[in-house]
């Protein structure tokens, strides 16, 4: 049952990994992990010396693009060794084993590895009908979340059904598939993104392997050397949105000449990622180079804020054509009515009064000028005259 | 019953000069605000030939919408302010109907004015209650909007007063739902100035007490009533 867990220098070692590969893959761990070049040194140590990492990854309501996304790392070397050194104890989607067998893989590690192994999740939880919309083993999500949360050194959402519930969660959200953060009362590193960029998964990963803590987190659990910028910040395409330019329909000239998209409804403005700085593909491209629009995929509920070709959301309650334009010049426009009708009203309604007021005016204009032509003979008391 | 009597009219200061500079500057901040906010929104296409190294117009167009809205922002704090050490016409219980003599003239208010039911009712000097109220709810969205606003600012700066309302990112719901209040609430804002520039027009054409030119002057004028009673 003693469970003698080796280094990650030692794991590759036994899997026949270089001297040179292992530096190799420390140098990269420290780029990924947003250290300085002087920091090798203290991530080849913690490598050499600190006990591999066991390393949990669920899946509940998803459709395992996270994973995949995953194992596309730019740098294999990277990705084989993630995959090699942590320990993939247990993994609905690669793991060789199955039935009872595997379940029974995930309760060692976690009873193994109490308050050291990291937990991966990815996917919703449904809570609705007492979680039955996903169940593994005969539990439900809901359950095997928590118990796995208990013992976990560290747990990370993967993408956007985990952190803020994807398209499961859209309206009218019908299993009310939730976040794990909202399940689980531990932090949670929320890393959103449909699905997240591997360079960013793997950054995270590392960055928690090294330093045995979680990355600095901002005010919605995301780490912030990733998700602090939105992709508009660093959009190549920007220049164009700076000066005006924009696409105005898919194959017009400007679309040709690569201007900004934000007329087509490119959510980059709004949308919090790494897409324009890391890029997808090891760093061939992303969306907006590709000449569609940001869809928001790691921004929460970006399923309902659509339309997507459409820079100004549909306005819920109004149909979905109706953005807060129509909304907002009907407005104007019926209040433009009333002041008309208003005003009409008034012209005969108050009309009265106010000729009443003229002719009083008028007949105190009178009173005056005659006052001027003979002071003495007006009837008014208050005269200096007195 | 030789003559008419000669009615005179009391000369009232009501606005004073800082009420008078915080409305024409929330005047400029505002048409700006909605001239540059609208084209944000929904940029027109303005310059289509040059280059983008040549141009920057979209950008002067933000520029000039986040430097209105410092203008906006702390002119409004100023009003708050003003609120408590004005005079009674400026003062924060204006807004609010808090007297029953307040409440009774809300409700003339709606009957004279706003339904014309009947015709005629007494003027006050200052705001009238409706107006207050109606101003009470237009300083809520105020800071509504500058809340907002300075929430979508804030990732782009590092500033400290959009960083104090970052908080409001995630309890919208992200910034897509930050911008949709936003822009919405910038139609608040084109329905409240037709309505308020077409009922300071018609106090002033009802009741004859100077109500527009009130802004700029400061003086509103008042039948004397004593001229009345003869
Ligand atoms: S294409 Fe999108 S992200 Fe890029 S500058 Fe335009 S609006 Fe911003
Ligand atoms: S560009 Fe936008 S929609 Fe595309 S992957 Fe990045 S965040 Fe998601």
């Amino acid at each position: 049952m003693d469970y003698e867990v080796p280094s990650i220098w030692r794991t590759m070692q036994a899997k026949g990994y270089s001297r040179r590969e292992f530096l190799f893959f420390c140098g990269v761990a420290v780029a990924a992990a947003g250290l300085r070049a002087n920091g090798l040194a203290q991530v080849v140590e913690a490598f050499e010396s600190k006990p591999r990492p066991p390393v949990v990854w669920l899946h509940f309501q998803e459709c395992t693009c996270c994973s995949e996304s995953f194992i596309r790392s730019s740098h294999p070397i990277v990705a084989d060794i993630i995959f090699d050194t942590l320990s993939l104890d247990y993994t609905e989607t690669l793991q060789a084993a199955s039935g009872f067998q595997a379940e029974k893989t995930r309760d060692e590690t976690m009873k193994n590895n109490q308050g050291k192994y990291i937990l991966l999740v990815e996917g919703s939880i449904p809570m609705a009908g007492d979680g039955a919309y996903c169940m593994i083993g005969g539990k439900s999500s809901e359950q095997i979340l928590k118990e796995a949360a208990e013992g976990a050194a560290a747990i990370i959402a993967w993408g956007s059904c985990a952190s803020n519930g994807c398209i499961q969660a859209a309206k009218p959200n019908p299993t009310n598939a939730t976040p794990i953060h909202k399940i689980v009362n531990k932090p949670v590193i929320n890393v959103p993104g449909c699905p997240p960029i591997a360079e960013v998964m793997t950054g995270i990963v590392t960055h928690v392997l090294l330093f045995d803590k979680i990355p600095e987190l901002d005010s919605q659990g995301r780490p912030k050397e990733f998700y602090s910028r939105r992709v508009h910040d660093t959009c190549y395409r920007r220049p164009f949105y700076d000066a005006g330019l924009f696409v105005e329909s898919w194959d017009d000239d400007a679309a040709r000449q690569g201007y900004c998209l934000y007329k087509m409804g490119c959510r980059g403005p709004t949308t919090y990622n790494a897409c324009s700085v890391t890029k997808w593909n090891a760093n061939l491209s992303y969306p907006i180079q590709s000449g569609h629009g940001c869809i928001g995929c790691s921004e929460s509920g970006f399923w309902d804020n659509g339309p997507f070709y459409q820079h100004l959301g549909a306005f819920p309650g109004f149909g979905i054509e109706s953005t807060a334009d129509t909304i907002g010049a009907t407005a104007a426009a019926v209040t433009a009515g009333g002041v008309a009708v208003h005003a009409a009203a008034s012209a005969i309604r108050k009309r009265k009064l106010v000729n009443i007021q003229r002719a009083e005016a008028e007949k105190s204009e009178a009173a005056r000028e005659q006052k001027e032509a003979a002071p003495e003979q007006t009837e008014n008391d208050g005269g200096e005259e007195q | 019953m030789a003559t008419a009597r000669i009615a005179t009219y009391q000369k009232m200061y009501v606005w004073e000069l800082p009420v008078r500079i915080f409305h024409w500057l929330n005047v400029l901040a505002i048409l700006v605000l909605i001239a540059t906010g609208y084209l944000i929104g929904a940029p027109q296409k303005i310059f289509d030939a040059a280059e983008p190294s040549q141009q920057y117009w979209f950008g002067i167009v933000r520029f000039s919408h986040f430097a209105a809205a410092y203008v906006f922002f702390f002119n409004y704090l100023f009003r708050l302010y003003w609120g408590f050490v004005g005079n009674k016409f400026a003062h924060w219980s204006q807004f609010i109907p808090v007297t029953k003599q307040r409440l009774k003239e809300f409700y003339e208010v709606v009957v004279v004015d706003i339904l014309h039911i009947r015709n005629e009712r007494e003027v006050g000097e200052g705001h009238n209650t409706l107006a207050g109220l109606s101003y009470f709810a237009a300083f809520l969205i105020f800071l509504f909007q500058a809340g907002t606003g300075f929430a979508l600012y804030s990732s782009m700066s590092d500033s400290f007063i959009p960083s104090l309302f970052a908080w409001v990112v995630p309890l919208m719901g992200g910034d897509a739902w930050v911008r949709q209040w936003h822009h919405i609430a910038m139609w608040f804002f084109i329905v409240f100035t037709i309505v308020h520039v077409y009922l300071v027009i018609y106090h002033d054409w009802v009741e004859g007490a100077g109500e527009t030119s009130s802004m700029i002057s400061g003086w509103k004028f008042r039948k004397d009533e004593s001229d009345d009673a003869e």
